[in-house]
């Protein structure tokens, strides 16, 4: 039957629905239905941040005793005063320091009476006291009292005195005072001041190392690397165990009383540091463990020896019986106890000159510190079997607490020549040592935050199938306005601040960075995509296609023969 | 009391032990990932790299070691409890104390990248974990059956090297190593470390692309294949090795030659940024810690607190904790299905468009086929 042509116009008409259906409800829906769902991040200002341009500003403020100004110079002491230093760190990070300029606008004044006074007591650390007693500075602040030659504070050859809390004292010399106009004393004051500074706050090594995340060290100050490999990166919680290992109970029967000693000596410690970390104690005592090492005797010091070499292979076969809190991914600090069986005591450990190491401890970056106990000078010969004994727990913590400091950061560096440092309180941290320790691992945090965010960003850009819910773009830009915060804080000075918004912004970044549902979809390479997709539209699509080629084909012939009858 | 003491040349000596590696722990992530008792020589090859790895010093709380399949306990094991890589049984490397982090179904695709990138959920227990740090090296050994590109995991999934690539360089860009030694022991290995790009990655492979990884020797008692040949030949190499030697990888690369293996082993070294001769064995297949003296102590001269005890009243809030319920019967009677997304059923979109030609040739008759063809 011939095709009539109602028919073949209903039939164009139904291919060129189907086609118009497909394209413009099919194709839209398919789109949608597959696409993964990403939320929005703020790419732009995660950018600006990357580049990240910290300014750093401490307060200083210069105190003039009687005697170092004359009268007349001491009317003429400027308002203010600020010091930049520009610092470059591995080209493309700018930082500047800015110094001496303080929250009152008064970075010079001269002493008050009080003041006075206190300077004139017979020792520097007395005087240190007395000066606390009248004012206390703010965490990230710095008193410097400039006091005359004729001053007995310090002894003859020290220049300078660091005191336990936020307060230096600088002793200007006769030449530096005589005939000299303000501006020129002050600039001759200045190189000591800027070095006051980089003992108490922070040098250009310390940010540097700081910001070895971003910055891939080159070997410079190999001090200051070591010091780099041995603190714990900062993280928001610690654990520290304490283990007394007691390998001959048959002999020694041990007492220590753990909870008075932390409570009494470690303690105050932590909670100066609360600013910074939680930290979480315990204590446990392990039975029959030995050292990997057989200690050998030395006749000469009549007494078994390890010496430093071996001290290397100790802590692996200890370290499996140690165990640790199963519920907590913090960094954990293990302080070992070693009391030696009756048959090796006493043991001592020797540096690589065959010398006696005072402390009979040791410690590993990153691990935790191990001190050897002997307890043979308690009992004689002839005494029953197991002696009870109670352990000198101030000699004890006095090494943990050594050891803790030096794993937690607190860098004990050799002043240079001139200085004197006051030694740390009881509580075992000065106040000044918090803040350096308060300015680096505010800097560390933000530069690890920073990079988390921007390589969090990245990856999301290059990986095109990662769904973005909206709790991580939540915690992203958390994450972004406590970074601002803190370098805001920063430039102004308050350190206290900085380092908690530091805090907060890490946080947010490792539980954006970290969140399991960033793993959902897997890699799909495109010829399996091709393998999924062509079975399901081309037996749709050839119909359409070859109806459409018909369509056009036969709108052609038809042009054909109107212009074939025109003619 | 703070005493400084100056540094003479043998401290400066003990400084530079710190920069020859740059590294503080180790970690080592050993993957097993295929499962049937003929498979039993996967098994083997990770329980003795697990083997050596221990002896050298990595304790267990560092080592994260996946099987997928026991072995050990299988049916059909002649000897249970054992695994050996010996012929003659010489060697049981199942030993005492194995430590198996993720057994059976649990080691998939999914939750080995989520244990490199560390993207958990909370609620993982820390021997789940890899907590590695910038200054960890972490060696990764993976064994099962893979070709050009792939690992196939538990016969149903695979795992492919873009992922893998893009694994590490998440690690790196979140510094989860200092260093990485990648050890693959399948066929066609080679291809599986040809896509890394991140920094500071030393890669190792028991075959080529195009070639098989063989395995060693069928022992008679129990019936199948103990372990792969390169494997076999690492685990002897490794037996020499003692936490104080002094082996470097320059002489881990001349394992197993073609003669002994047939296949030809591959390395890689371009990512790595120091030169393999002075890279150790025991960097990363051991766990020497670096050690410094305690020079100084404080003096503390504060007598120590009493502790008080604290006098039991009534008042006292005391949190009372009760064993969770194991099996709320009540809730699982009594709740809705949960909602999953909705997918349509196989096949649908192809028998709705046969459903939809049928109708209308149904109706039109089957001549009107010219208008679509």
């Amino acid at each position: 039957m011939a095709i009539t042509e109602v028919e073949r116009r209903r039939g164009q008409l139904a291919a060129l629905s189907i086609a118009a259906v497909v394209i413009i409800v099919g194709v839209p829906l398919w789109w949608r239905t597959t696409e993964t769902y990403r939320a929005w991040l703020p790419v732009s200002q995660i950018k600006d941040l990357a580049k990240l341009q910290l300014h750093l500003s401490a307060d200083v403020e210069v105190v003039f005793a009687r005697g170092t100004v004359t009268p007349e110079q001491q009317k003429k002491v400027p308002l203010t005063q600020t010091q930049d230093e520009e610092h470059t760190v591995d080209g493309d990070l700018l930082m500047q320091f800015m110094i001496l300029r303080s929250q009152n606008m008064k970075p010079y004044r001269t002493a008050t009476i009080m003041e006075e006074d206190a300077l004139k007591k017979p020792t520097a650390a007395e005087a240190d006291l007395s000066l606390h007693m009248l004012s206390e500075s703010p965490c990230g602040s710095l008193v410097v009292y400039v006091i005359p030659e004729s001053s007995s504070l310090l002894p003859e050859d020290v220049n300078v005195y660091i005191g336990q809390r936020r307060t230096a004292l600088v002793r200007i010399s006769a030449q530096m005072r005589v005939g000299k106009t303000l501006e020129q004393l002050l600039a001759q004051l200045e190189p000591q001041i800027k070095q006051v500074l980089q003992v108490m706050s922070f040098s250009h090594t310390d940010i540097t190392v700081a910001l070895s995340d971003r910055v891939r060290f080159r070997p410079g100050n190999k001090e200051s690397i070591a010091d780099s490999m041995r603190a714990f990166k900062s993280s928001p919680g610690y654990e520290i165990t304490f283990s007394l290992l007691n390998p001959d109970p048959k002999s020694h029967q041990l007492h220590w009383d753990i909870e008075g000693a932390v409570q009494t000596y470690i303690q105050p410690l932590l909670t100066k540091l609360s600013p910074l970390a939680n930290f979480s104690m315990d204590s446990q005592t392990l039975y029959y463990t030995m050292l990997g090492v057989t200690p050998r005797f030395d006749s000469s010091f009549e007494a078994y020896t390890l010496n430093a070499d071996s001290l290397a292979h100790v802590i692996n076969p200890v370290e499996a019986r140690l165990g640790s809190n199963a519920a907590s991914s913090n960094p954990v600090l293990n302080f070992l106890l070693y009391v030696p069986d009756i048959r090796h005591s006493p043991l001592y450990i020797h540096d690589h000159r065959k010398q006696e190491v005072p402390s009979n401890a040791f410690h590993s970056p990153r691990w935790g510190g191990i001190m050897v106990y002997n307890v043979n000078g308690f009992y004689g010969s002839e005494t029953e079997f197991p002696v009870h004994v109670n352990i000198n727990m101030a000699k004890v913590m006095g090494v943990f607490l050594a050891q803790l400091r030096l794993l937690l950061g607190v860098q004990s560096l050799s002043p240079p020549p001139g200085f004197l440092v006051a030694p740390c309180g009881s509580t075992g941290l000065a106040d000044w040592e918090l803040d350096r320790l308060m300015w680096s691992r505010s800097v560390e945090n933000i530069a690890t935050a920073t990079t988390t965010i921007t390589s969090l960003a990245q990856l999301l850009d290059q990986i095109g199938n990662i769904v973005i819910n909206d709790n991580i773009a939540q915690q992203v830009s958390s994450a972004v306005t406590s970074l601002q915060l803190a370098m805001a804080e920063l430039e102004v000075g308050n350190l206290g601040f900085a380092l908690q918004y530091s805090k907060e912004a890490i946080l947010a970044s490792e539980k954006a960075f970290f969140d399991p549902s960033l793993l959902h979809l897997l890699y799909f390479p495109d010829d399996q995509k091709f393998a999924i997709y062509i079975p399901l539209f081309l037996p749709m699509c050839v119909p359409i296609l070859l109806s459409m080629l018909k369509i056009v084909s036969e709108a052609r012939q038809r042009r054909r023969e109107k212009q074939a009858k025109k003619e | 009391m703070l005493c400084y003491t100056s540094l003479d040349i043998l401290d400066i000596q003990w400084i530079w032990q710190f920069f020859s590696s740059g590294h503080t722990n180790n970690w080592a992530v050993l993957v097993c990932t295929s499962r049937f008792w003929f498979n039993y020589r996967h098994v083997a090859n990770t329980l003795s790299v697990y083997r050596s790895v221990k002896r050298l010093g990595i304790p267990d709380s560092h080592i994260v070691l996946m099987l997928a399949d026991d072995m050990a306990c299988n049916h059909r094991n002649p000897k249970p409890a054992t695994v050996f890589s010996h012929k003659n049984m010489e060697l049981n490397v199942y030993g005492d104390d194995v430590e198996v982090d993720y057994r059976g179904y649990e080691v998939t695709v999914e939750n080995f990248l989520r244990v490199l990138t560390g993207r958990l959920p909370p609620s993982t227990p820390r021997s789940k974990r890899l907590l590695s740090d910038d200054r960890s090296n972490i060696l990764i050994y993976l064994t099962g059956h893979g070709g050009n590109g792939f690992l196939k995991f538990q016969d149903s999934e695979e795992i492919s090297n873009v992922e893998l690539a893009d694994a590490f360089e998440q690690m790196w860009q979140k510094r989860r190593y200092n260093e990485l030694l990648f050890i693959i022991d399948t066929c066609q290995g080679a291809s599986m470390y040809e896509r890394f790009y991140s920094p500071n990655i030393m890669a190792l492979a028991s075959s080529q692309v195009g070639e098989d990884s063989l395995s060693h020797q069928p022992d008679l008692a129990i019936g199948v294949h103990l372990m792969d040949r390169y494997t076999f030949y690492m685990l002897e190499f490794l037996e020499d090795i003692h936490p104080a030697s002094k082996t470097n990888m320059n002489d881990l690369f001349k394992v197993c030659p073609k003669s002994q293996c047939v296949s030809t082993p591959g390395h890689r070294t371009d990512l790595f940024l120091r030169d393999p001769g002075s890279v150790l064995i025991t960097d990363f297949f051991g766990s020497v810690r670096k050690v410094e003296l305690t020079m100084d102590a404080i003096n503390l001269t504060d007598p120590i607190k009493q502790m008080e005890e604290d006098p039991v009243n009534g008042e006292e809030q005391k949190e009372v904790y009760s064993y969770a319920d194991q099996l709320p019967v009540s809730e699982i009677i009594h709740q809705k299905p949960k909602q999953k997304d909705w997918h349509p059923p196989d096949g649908f979109i192809l028998g709705l468009w046969t459903l939809i030609l049928l109708v209308f040739f149904k109706t039109y008759g089957i001549k009107h086929l010219k208008h679509i063809f």
